[in-house]
């Protein structure tokens, strides 16, 4: 098959960071909301943190399938993130049910602000990389089906899947 | 002209009268001013020129402001008012609770009464309010004179000495009062104001015939409009109705409705004012028109407070009013004075009456109630229609009323002038004090009017500010000045604005700002290293409070800002917000001022003559009708509880204060106990004794019966009585160890979520069982660890999560912790802290091994279950535009950026704000503040508390610093260094801590002082910052290396965070006087008593001595300290004891026996026994004096030179090396190393 494993890994996180990327926009939406008084924090917070750990563990499972199929480099440029999320859990405040945010200290000024900072720059992140697993993905599947004989319309598509990424 | 003592007068009338028909009353007015004005001024050196106006409202301020308010209050909603208001004040001064209440009626008597008025006198106000009114006013002034004295804007009241005139007033009225209104019983609330009544009384004597008349007008009509809460209201209103009702019987009209006499009245005093005002029109409109027009924000309310001034001094007659005047003319406040005079009662007992909403229900009311003020109807409607279509009547009443009235204004008149010229002889007798207020009032008078922001620009030139701001910025060098302290205790320091401003800007004790002076932008406060930030104080206990029932609370249509003393009226009809800058129409029912009762002067309503008012909430500010008073007691039993022993004593306290938990006649209670199991009790009326239910499934607790188990006080009354009596019996042979608090709360929680309330839990060890079950987490090796201390934060989310439910259903928990092991306060405490309770704790309590904690326990109890409550309240704080909130602190849940949910609150907790400058405050010379409380009374009334501070906003450096509060910005620093300790580490805390004082001198030095000096130069006004941040490092909940349990530890940090500042500073920095030779220089005279005033010392132990006595005052608590050689004299005048060697080593903390025996009438307060010498007396003067205006009165600890207690002493000596701290000395060179860096 033309159609390798790092290919399938490519394609998957192209998914799964689109819906990322809507996870983004949710976070970032919620805490402007916060912001300008529309929501009550309890109930934003209960909203909100359901979705980090489905975040997180979405994140994670890309990781690991990079990580089996050796993709080394986009591993790299996913650990640190990796490692944020890492930390960023360890360090959340004393809570029994998953989640990071507490409605008690999250009308802190400082705290907002850092997690509408986190919101924005995750949602740069992840359009970025959905572009790099875009790229990723038509890079291995061209020199695949270069290998083995690809019809045109694939050769098409990997020609206008890299013209869009310029 | 308003600003006159009308306003006063108006004030608390016009509140009345505001809710009512002002409107329509005013038309009339007009009519009548017009052909009095003839008759009138005669008079008018009185009336016309403002002169007398200021005479008025000062007087009647006081007086009328007490009762006046009351009355409006009452007037809109209670008898409770009066009741309290007047219980409070009878208490003190008269003896008759119904004096007040009749008090009015004797005012208005003596001069008018020729009229109709006898019986009108003492209710003049309710049927021919108008007529009387004006009568009112005439014998005001007649009367004031000697009022006036008394009439001392705040707490001065208490110098004036009644004049002779009153005792038969009073006796008249009392008889009237008596036979007519019953006297209500007073409030726990209403003894703490007592104070503030008898000022008022007096006045209100004066003015509470205006006041009175309204209020009792009002009453009347109350209870129309009570109709719906009849029961809460029932017990205050019935009296209120009762006594109008005579005096209705004297003159039918006024019958016809006491709103419409509301009006009438007002209609009348308008009238009166609207000559007032054509006399004075052209003084004062001039003068308020410049000002107005000129003004940008603030002005308009200073011209008025000018003007009437000016007036005062320009003519004799109002050199008369001026005794009464200056407290007037202080203030718009005199106005305000008299407002919050009759709110004070109120407010005191106000807390009687109430509606709150939440703050969305009050945006949302305040708009509609905005749109009905428009005109002048629809006030009547709102409040008339309720009371029973008095409003058709009134309109017709209103007008005979003014024809009425007029003729007894001329009458009056003459009167009056006489009694003015009175007034000035009065004005000698004044007391010194005045001398205060009439400064102020001759310095406004004395100042021309510019624009607001030239004022505020030249404010600091025009009164000797300069001077203070120079010395503000004097620098100090550190390292060479050894007396840094003040001779008294700091004050704090006043804004650089101009007097006007100053004069009605809020108490310090309850909002204050760390910078004085508002950096105009963030780059600026960044360069000054200072932190900016409000410590608010929102629901302290008032002496003086105007309240105001309207119809139509005036707010901002865009930013809801509630009209305030700092906004700027563009014109008669528009005003502009001082927060938003937009424009707003002024409604029609704010035209009309009944302190004054003029129409047309919005300028000098009490909502704009003061900045801290009251407003009575309309249900346009209630999500649900407000809740009555919920009480559920839930106490701890297990044997660690029984061995403790509390359980007897709170029983007691309970027993004793029964009835005087706040509340009325729907208040509820509730108790359960718990050890391993649940304990409910039913309490249903008709039981013979209670029932026991015992629960006994903690892990899915339910609730055994749902109607039964929270009953009716009233009702249940002898029930629980019962049930107080055999519990502690009940459990005394409990050996229950386990603690299952956990389940207990839930079902705390369950039981209350239906109406919301007070959960009082009682918790004496670590909670072992069922859901929040916790494990001892204390190393005690680790407690004097200088590294890190751990395990500040919570170990489980179950209580901050119960907590937030709770907070939801608007129920408070407050925790009483009495465990002499480790009870995991850091996590126990999160039930407090996010439902808006407070925390107490005691550690090690024993009923027999520790007396001191026993003693403590009792009186923080007593006055826990006294003290005033608010239910189902938010708090609002809006700020300048450009300014924004930061970070909150204090116990709370934080809602939305800028509002608080508060489940209770409590006059005992203060917040602390973290502000930033997010724009450029360069377009405003001022920079406001404003926090709204929303509440419910404990008698289910929605009311709405607004605060005002306003600041002058600076572009220099050297003007921060001039303003910097150094109190405030320590407990703003304490707040964000718990804060940091508990998410991050301590050790950070404290870096942060001495940074702070690093950076502040780094920054001095490089950018203010131009001095090379060497060494640690700082400005004046910050010298005593390092000692404070020192002292603050030494603090339990901040120290390290010193053993320190770590539940005291964070028990601290909770007090860190809600106590008020005066008393927290105390406790960082506690005061230290020499008492062995106190001298009576510069002793303060208050009434018969004189106070010495003994000079701060430095916390040092080289300021001791061997042969001295030295009292510490720790704000909890007072140590007095005696020297192995101290004079024998003192030892035996004031201890009772014949040498050092006798004293006892624990005297104080409990009564000492010798004491007792000696003297059975030892005071509560103090345990320095009573002796008869001069020595002793001055002594106890003293500390009387200083636990003053504290909630929680202190106790005193004997400490001998030789006793183990010393080392309880000597580490308060901040300034002195200890075992792992620096000295000051130290710590100065240490932040110099530091800035070398």
């Amino acid at each position: 098959m033309a159609f390798t494993f790092a290919a399938f890994c490519y394609m998957l996180a192209l998914l799964l960071t689109a819906a990322l990327i809507f996870f983004a926009i949710w976070h970032i939406i919620a805490f402007d909301e916060l912001k300008t008084d529309y929501k009550n924090p309890i109930d934003q917070c209960n909203t909100l943190n359901p979705l980090v750990l489905p975040e997180y563990l979405i994140h994670f499972f890309f990781c690991v399938m990079f990580f089996c199929a050796a993709e080394w480099l986009t591993l790299c440029l996913n650990l640190p993130l990796l490692a944020y999320h890492v930390w960023r859990y360890m360090s959340r405040p004393v809570m029994s049910c998953p989640g990071l945010y507490d409605p008690t200290t999250i009308m802190n000024a400082d705290i907002l602000a850092y997690c509408q900072k986190e919101g924005w720059c995750k949602l740069a992140f992840y359009l970025l990389s959905f572009f790099y697993y875009l790229y990723g993905y038509g890079f291995i599947f061209t020199s695949c089906s270069s290998a083995l004989r690809i019809n045109d319309s694939h050769r098409a598509l990997v020609f206008y899947l890299r013209m869009s990424n310029m | 002209m308003s600003a006159p003592g009308f306003t006063n007068l108006g004030s608390s009338v016009s509140y009345s009268q505001n809710s009512t028909p002002n409107g329509g009353a005013a038309p009339p007015y007009q009519n009548g001013p017009a052909q009095t004005y003839p008759s009138m001024y005669p008079p008018t050196s009185y009336y016309g020129a403002p002169p007398q106006q200021q005479s008025y409202p000062t007087i009647p301020a006081h007086s009328t402001s007490v009762p006046s308010k009351a009355p409006i209050t009452n007037s809109a909603h209670s008898a409770n008012y009066y009741q309290n208001n007047h219980q409070p004040q009878q208490q003190q001064q008269h003896h008759h609770p119904a004096q007040h209440h009749v008090a009015p009626s004797p005012y208005s008597a003596p001069p008018r009464s020729a009229p109709p008025s006898q019986p009108y006198a003492t209710l003049p106000s309710s049927a021919p309010p108008p007529s009387n009114t004006q009568y009112n006013q005439q014998p005001f002034q007649q009367q004031h004179p000697p009022y006036a004295t008394p009439g001392s804007y705040y707490g001065q009241q208490s110098y004036h000495a009644p004049p002779a005139q009153h005792p038969p007033q009073q006796q008249q009225q009392q008889q009237q009062q008596s036979s007519l209104v019953p006297a209500p019983a007073s409030g726990p609330g209403a003894p703490l104001y007592p104070i503030v009544s008898y000022p008022s009384a007096p006045g209100s004597s004066q003015y509470g015939t205006l006041s009175s008349s309204q209020s009792t007008s009002t009453s009347g009509v109350m209870p129309l409009h009570m109709g719906a809460p009849l029961h809460q209201y029932s017990t205050s209103q019935p009296a209120s109705t009762t006594p109008v009702q005579p005096g209705y019987g004297v003159a039918p009209p006024s019958q016809m409705a006491p709103t419409v006499n509301g009006q009438g009245s007002t209609a009348q005093t308008t009238v009166h004012q609207h000559y007032d005002q054509s006399h004075q029109a052209p003084q004062s409109y001039d003068s308020y028109g410049r000002v107005t027009h000129s003004a940008g924000g603030a002005d308009a309310d200073r011209p008025p407070s000018g003007t009437p001034s000016t007036s005062v001094h320009s003519s004799p007659g109002h050199h008369q009013g001026m005794q009464y005047g200056y407290v007037a003319n202080s203030g718009a406040s005199s106005a305000s004075a008299a407002t919050s005079g009759p709110a004070a009662a109120p407010s005191s007992s106000s807390s009687d009456d109430d509606d709150d909403e939440e703050e969305e229900d009050e945006e949302a009311g305040g708009d509609t109630s905005s749109s009905t003020t428009g005109s002048a109807s629809p006030v009547p409607n709102s409040y008339d229609s309720l009371e029973g279509g008095s409003y058709p009547d009134s309109m017709p009443p209103s007008n005979d009323m003014t024809n009425q009235a007029q003729p007894y204004g001329s009458y009056g008149y003459p009167n009056m002038q006489p009694a003015y010229r009175q007034g000035p002889a009065s004005h000698a007798d004044a007391s010194p004090t005045h001398d205060l207020y009439g400064q102020a009032s001759y310095q406004q008078y004395s100042q021309p009017f510019p624009n607001l922001s030239q004022l505020s620009a030249a404010l600091g030139g025009l009164s000797g500010v300069p001077e203070l701001e120079v010395e503000a910025l004097r620098p100090v060098n550190l390292l060479q000045e050894r007396n840094l302290l003040p001779p008294r205790p700091l004050e704090a320091p006043e804004p650089n604005l101009t007097p006007d401003l100053k004069k009605v800007n809020c108490s310090p004790q309850t909002f204050r700002c760390t910078l004085t002076s508002i950096p105009q932008t963030q780059a600026l406060l960044n360069k000054a290293r200072l932190p900016l930030g409000l410590l608010l104080h929102p629901f302290r206990d008032l002496q003086q409070l105007p309240v105001i029932t309207s119809n139509t609370i005036v707010r901002c249509r865009s930013c809801r800002t509630y009209i305030n003393p700092f906004v700027t009226f563009l014109d008669q009809r528009r005003w502009k917000c001082n927060l938003c800058y937009r424009v707003n129409d002024v409604p029609d029912e704010f035209m009309y001022n009944p302190v004054t009762r003029s129409y047309g002067e919005p300028h000098k309503r009490p909502e704009v003559q003061n900045s801290t008012v009251e407003f009575i909430a309309s249900s346009d500010y209630m999500l649900r009708p407000p809740q009555p008073a919920v009480y559920l007691f839930v106490l701890d039993v297990s044997h660690n509880a029984v061995e403790a022993g509390y359980l007897k004593y709170f029983c007691e306290s309970l027993l004793e204060n029964l009835d005087k938990l706040p509340g009325d006649t729907r208040t509820r209670v509730g108790f359960l106990t718990f050890d391993s199991t649940i304990h409910f009790y039913n309490l249903q009326e008709g039981l013979s004794q209670p029932q026991m239910l015992v629960v006994s499934d903690i892990d899915d607790v339910f609730i055994p019966s749902h109607d039964s188990l929270m009953v009716n006080l009233k009702e249940s009354k002898e029930l629980v009585k019962d049930l107080l009596t055999s519990l502690p019996a009940m459990f005394s042979q409990s050996r229950e160890t386990h603690s299952a608090l956990g389940p207990a709360l839930q079902a705390a929680f369950k039981l209350m979520s239906p109406t919301g309330g007070r959960v009082t839990v009682f918790q004496t060890q670590l909670p072992t069982l069922g859901a929040g079950k916790l494990q001892s987490r204390e190393d005690p090796n680790q407690r004097s660890s200088t590294k890190g201390v751990q395990h500040l934060g919570p170990a489980t989310d179950f209580y901050k999560k119960l907590a937030l439910d709770c907070s939801g259903q608007q129920i408070g928990v407050d925790l009483f912790l009495l465990s002499s092991q480790y009870a995991d306060l850091a996590s126990l405490a999160c039930i407090s802290k996010y439902s808006a309770g407070s925390v107490f704790y005691y550690p090690s309590f024993h009923y027999i091994h520790n007396p001191a904690q026993l003693e403590k326990f009792q009186k923080d109890l007593e006055r826990y279950l006294t003290r005033k409550i608010g239910f189902e309240a938010v708090m609002r704080i809006r700020c300048t535009k450009g300014l924004s909130i930061h970070t909150f602190h204090g116990n709370f849940f934080v809602r939305s950026t800028d509002l608080l949910s508060l489940a209770n609150v409590n006059p005992d907790s203060a917040f602390a704000v973290q502000m930033s400058i997010e724009d450029s405050l360069a377009d405003s010379s001022l920079a406001c503040f404003q926090a709204a409380l929303l509440y419910t009374s404990n008698k289910g009334k929605r009311r709405i508390r607004v605060h005002t501070l306003c600041l002058p906003v600076v572009n220099q450096l050297s003007d921060v610093y001039a303003g910097a509060d150094v109190q405030a910005i320590t407990c703003l620093l304490a707040n964000m260094a718990i804060d940091r300790s508990i998410s991050s580490n301590l050790s950070d805390a404290r870096d942060a801590l001495v940074n702070a004082v690093v950076d502040l001198v780094t920054a001095y030095k490089s950018n203010v002082s131009n001095l090379q000096q060497s060494g640690l130069v700082v400005p004046a006004s910050m010298r005593l910052f390092p000692l404070y941040i020192l002292a603050l490092l030494k603090q339990k909940a901040l120290r390290t290396g010193t053993s320190t349990r770590l539940d005291e530890r964070v028990f601290a940090m909770c007090e860190f965070k809600t106590q008020p500042l005066q008393q927290l500073m105390r406790m960082v920095h506690p005061d230290l006087y020499r008492m062995d030779n106190m001298s009576d220089q510069g002793a303060l005279h208050l009434n018969d008593t004189v106070v010495p005033q003994p000079h701060l010392l430095h916390l040092s132990a080289e300021r001791l001595s061997r042969d001295g006595a030295f009292l510490m005052d720790c704000g909890n608590v007072f140590y007095l300290w005696i020297g192995k050689c101290c004079n024998e004299m003192f030892i035996r005048d004031v201890l009772g004891c014949p040498n050092y060697a006798s004293v006892p080593p624990n005297m104080g903390s409990m009564q000492s026996p010798r004491a007792t025996n000696k003297n059975p009438h030892v005071k509560p307060q103090s345990h320095i026994p009573e002796l008869e010498t001069p020595l002793s007396e001055r002594v106890r003067a003293f500390l009387d004096w200083l636990q003053d205006n504290r909630a929680f009165s202190s106790t005193i600890h004997v400490v001998k030179d030789d006793a183990s207690a010393k080392a309880t002493f000597f580490q308060h000596l901040v300034e002195d090396r200890s075992e792992s701290a620096l000295s000051y000395h130290e710590f100065l060179q240490h932040v110099q190393l530091q800035m070398s860096k």
